[in-house]
């Protein structure tokens, strides 16, 4: 029985710029998320995922199916996208994270802001995993052709599949933009 | 369409202001206190209650959703019917959700689930927008000393004919000061709108895209536990023995609790574990050691239930007769041109939203406060009230968004866990499901089986039809609503023809809705094509031919039938029916009156390689008045790709007495590798009651199954599609 203890959310806050680095236990995990520095001090079993919506209170990272089938959790881990669902802490010591709530930046990320134009919403919980999964995709191929489109695992319900297809065509277009 | 006038206070639109001078419009009721006005709402001398409105000093506006959204719309729709009639400018309105319960709030709502689309809310928050505009067109009036005939609105401020000013924030303090008229002012003529009709984003889609939006998961209770349920997974099964030595000692354990026994809500056994945090709740549950007894003979399986109903099916008579006209027996005995019989298997199904159900709920004597995406608070309340005998007006329902419902978040079940775990515990409870959880435990589409039988006349007419179902009905008392319905397609159409139902027994907890328009139109509309195909007829010929005879009833189920004539031509017209396809590629077309609406699907595909790939959708639907159009856009195309997905790849399954489905490669999603590559959807200038768009996923199904026949002679009968495909392949 592994033991379990989790450092509550006001502990586990990131420093001010002008304090003192936090105090690392021997066990604790370094994590950095949203470009701040974390410490897990607790199972190393434990999915990402709980440590995000739990400790951190990051809950844009949906939880859907704690198997990695439906993509609702996807994070950004060292700018790729992964399944915080299925990573335990131990896999992502001295890594840096990235959630749905550390992508915007000054104004909107072009994704996000495609998926605004586009209306890609409907209930709105797999979103946040898909606009990771697009971000992700539109790095690796800027201009997605189908098989690369089909090659976004996550799940929706509602079947805002059409409006998901306009908003990554209307991201590909924002960032090209970006780039001129 | 002006809103009966309840003379009196109780339905006029109070308006009071607040300390800081912002305008509040409410319900008129007997006011009270209320605690549950989220604070944005609520100024500190305000003691109306339910607001709807909230003008700032400065202009800002802010508007109350009342329904909770679950992915249909509600929390930017009805706001758009008040902005309307205030003649704001949708860019300066702010939404918030408002709560259910407490002393008041007393304003009409559909029925559960039908806030998107019932008449009777969408008149009376009109008449709330239009009797706010009246006060603040008063206030102006009075301040210029002109008539207030005299002024207009437009983009919140009040408009003299000289050109003069007035925001309705300067208005807000005179105008709460006026007192209501003695009749209601009449809501603006439909040429008038600048909002409704528009299409309009979501209200909260930038809180969404950033991750800020919190839904009912995302709430975290002051001192809330987390709860998480281990139920028996046997169908009528029970607890024998546990042993919680090894979950309790997972640190942040704190109680593992045996659910009580309570009428209203513990249908299953269980065993809750209650910890501080989400992993130590799962991780816990793991490592309890359960006993279940099963239920005594053999288990239910989903095999058995197909067995019987065939055997029902083959046997000459029994069941319940739904509609008999002529001599349907004329299928068998006279001689006809062509005859053709089929039978359709189609199995349960789950709901599988997309957030799994969580309740996180707080008890204390004086009251209780839920917070929960349910979309019958009303039932919420009551079950509530019942379980824990607290007055219902002591009971308030937070009401966050929902990924998704399709009906699920009708059913309170959860809320019942959550508060029996809550009492047992004598904490505030976050009741999460997990993703097996939901599978598991859902309430399902009932199983069907579909025995078709028709005979064509000389002139390839359908001269005699037979629908027999055998099914797990819903209701006992009327086993064969919504599953085989006398009023439906092409029953009145066709002088011979036979509807039985033969119910089949199961203990499997059920669900209606929509999709059971989807079971029956999925046998009817494959069922036409295929007597289309042996009678070398067009599939939308044949059907018009039918719809448009001259002697043939007016309406189908309630809707008139030019108007499913209507979508069927204009969806061939847009796919382009009339040209063949060609190189492995196949059209495949459907259409279904139901619920008030009608509907009809077609479906470009194509098999290469044994992969199904969806080239292109159309669907055109009428679906009465809509608000938004962009929303009743995504409605229907959301109830499509539900369509597509259930016939495609989803199945709930029984065997021994167990759902056989945990987890999401057991019960697929669609993704968008398989979603079609371009969807089109065109929904019907309508001036009939809106109907709920969901009932589009019934013309879906059969639309694709008739695609893969055109695409490669292939007819699948048994549902889900893509297997089936695979093995007649």
């Amino acid at each position: 029985m592994p033991k379990h203890t989790q450092i509550p959310a006001a502990t586990a806050a990131p420093p001010s710029a002008s304090s003192a680095p936090p105090i690392r236990l021997p066990t604790a995990l370094p994590i950095t998320v949203n470009g701040k520095p974390y410490f897990h001090e607790g199972d190393p079993a434990m999915p990402l995922l709980w440590f995000l919506r739990d400790s951190l209170r990051l809950t844009g990272s949906k939880y859907g199916c704690d198997n990695g089938q439906c993509g609702a959790c996807s994070v950004l881990l060292d700018g790729k996208a992964v399944r915080a669902c299925s990573l335990p802490m131990s896999a992502i010591a001295n890594k840096s994270v990235t959630t749905i709530e550390g992508i915007e930046a000054a104004t909107l990320h072009p994704v996000q802001q495609a998926w605004i134009e586009a209306d890609a919403i409907q209930c709105g919980y797999c979103q946040s995993g898909q606009i990771i999964a697009a971000i992700d995709l539109l790095k690796r191929k800027p201009r997605p052709g189908e098989e690369d489109i089909a090659s976004i695992g996550n799940l929706c319900r509602c079947g805002s599949h059409p409006q998901i297809r306009r908003a990554i065509a209307r991201a590909a277009e924002l960032l090209q933009g970006d780039k001129k | 369409m002006s809103a009966p006038f309840n003379a009196g206070r109780r339905r006029f639109l109070a308006i009071s202001l607040t300390g800081s001078g912002a305008l509040l419009l409410a319900p008129a009721l007997l006011a009270a206190p209320t605690a549950n006005v989220p604070p944005e709402l609520l100024g500190e001398d305000y003691t109306g209650v339910g607001p709807f409105l909230r003008i700032e000093r400065d202009n800002r506006i802010v508007i109350g959703a009342p329904a909770c959204e679950v992915g249909q719309g509600v929390f930017t729709d009805l706001p758009m019917l008040i902005a309307e009639e205030l003649d704001l400018d949708w860019s300066q309105v702010r939404v918030l959700q408002l709560p259910y319960g407490g002393a008041g709030n007393d304003f009409p709502r559909g029925s559960p689930g039908s806030d998107a689309t019932s008449m009777a809310v969408r008149s009376f928050l009109r008449q709330a927008g239009a009797n706010a505009r009246w006060l603040l067109l008063q206030a102006a009036a009075r301040e210029w000393n002109l008539p207030a005939e005299s002024l207009r609105t437009q983009a919140g401020e009040v408009i003299a004919s000289d050109g003069r000013k007035l925001s309705y924030g300067a208005l807000a303090r005179s105008a709460a000061a006026i007192a209501p008229p003695a009749t209601a002012p009449t809501p603006k003529a439909e040429s008038a709108f600048t909002i409704i009709g528009k299409p309009t984003l979501t209200a909260d889609a930038r809180e969404i895209v950033t991750g800020r939006r919190r839904f009912g998961i995302d709430h975290y209770g002051p001192g809330a536990l987390v709860a998480v349920i281990a139920r028996c997974p046997q169908l009528g099964g029970s607890l024998l023995r546990f042993d919680d030595g090894e979950a309790r000692k997972v640190a942040g354990v704190i109680d593992v609790i045996e659910l009580p026994k309570t009428a209203a809500a513990a249908q299953v056994a269980g065993i809750a574990v209650l910890a501080r945090h989400s992993w130590a709740a799962l991780q816990a549950r793991d490592l309890l050691e359960i006993e279940w007894q099963a239920a005594a003979g053999e288990g239910e399986s989903s095999a058995a239930l197909i067995a019987a109903a065939h055997a029902a099916l083959d046997a000459a008579d029994g069941g319940i007769a739904v509609r008999s006209d002529g001599e349907p027996v004329r299928i068998r005995k006279q001689p006809a041109r062509h005859r053709l019989e089929s039978r359709y298997e189609l199995p349960f199904l789950a709901h599988a939203v997309m957030e799994p159900p969580n309740a996180l709920i707080e008890i204390n004597q004086d009251g209780a406060r839920l917070v929960a995406s349910v979309q019958d608070p009303e039932g919420a309340t009551k079950l509530i009230a019942s379980l824990t005998g607290l007055r219902g007006e002591d009971i308030t329902i937070e009401l966050p968004r929902g990924g998704g419902s399709f009906g699920r978040r009708l059913d309170n079940d959860y809320v019942a866990e959550a508060v029996v775990v809550a009492k047992a515990a004598g904490k505030p409870v976050k009741l999460m499901w997990t993703r097996s959880d939901d599978l598991q435990h859902d309430r399902y589409r009932p199983l069907s089986v579909h025995a078709l039988a028709a005979s064509l006349d000389g002139h390839n007419r359908i001269a005699a039809w037979s629908h027999r179902c055998a099914a797990t009905p819903l209701d006992a008392r009327t086993p064969n609503a919504g599953l085989l319905e006398a009023q439906a397609f092409p029953a009145g159409f066709v002088a011979h023809l036979e509807q039985r139902f033969h119910p089949l027994s199961t203990n499997l907890p059920l669900a209606g809705g929509a999709w059971l328009d989807a079971l029956r139109a999925f046998a009817v509309e494959c069922f036409i094509d295929e007597l289309a195909v042996i009678s070398r007829q067009d599939a939308v010929k044949m059907r018009l031919a039918m719809l448009e005879d001259a002697k043939a009833p007016a309406t189908i189920h309630g809707v008139e039938r030019t108007r499913l004539t209507q979508v069927l031509r204009r969806c061939a017209q847009r796919i382009d029916w009339t040209t063949p396809r060609t190189d492995g590629r196949g059209l495949g077309i459907a259409c279904h009156a139901g619920g008030g609406g009608s509907f009809a699907h077609a479906f470009e595909v194509a098999v290469e390689g044994g992969q199904l790939r969806i080239l292109r959708a159309v669907c055109v639907a009428d679906i009465g008045r809509t608000i938004n159009p962009r929303n009743a856009q995504e409605q229907v195309a959301g109830a499509t790709l539900d369509g597509l997905a259930a016939t495609l790849h989803q199945a709930i399954t029984l065997k021994d007495g167990r759902v056989q489905q945990h987890n999401l490669q057991d019960y697929p999603l669609l993704r968008l590798g398989l979603s079609p590559r371009s969807t089109e959807i065109e929904i019907i200038d309508s001036t009939a009651d809106a109907v709920d768009p969901a009932l589009a996923s019934a013309s879906a199904g059969p639309a694709l199954a008739n695609a893969v026949y055109a695409a490669t002679t292939v007819r699948v009968r048994k549902l889900p599609l893509l297997p089936e495909l695979m093995r007649l392949l």
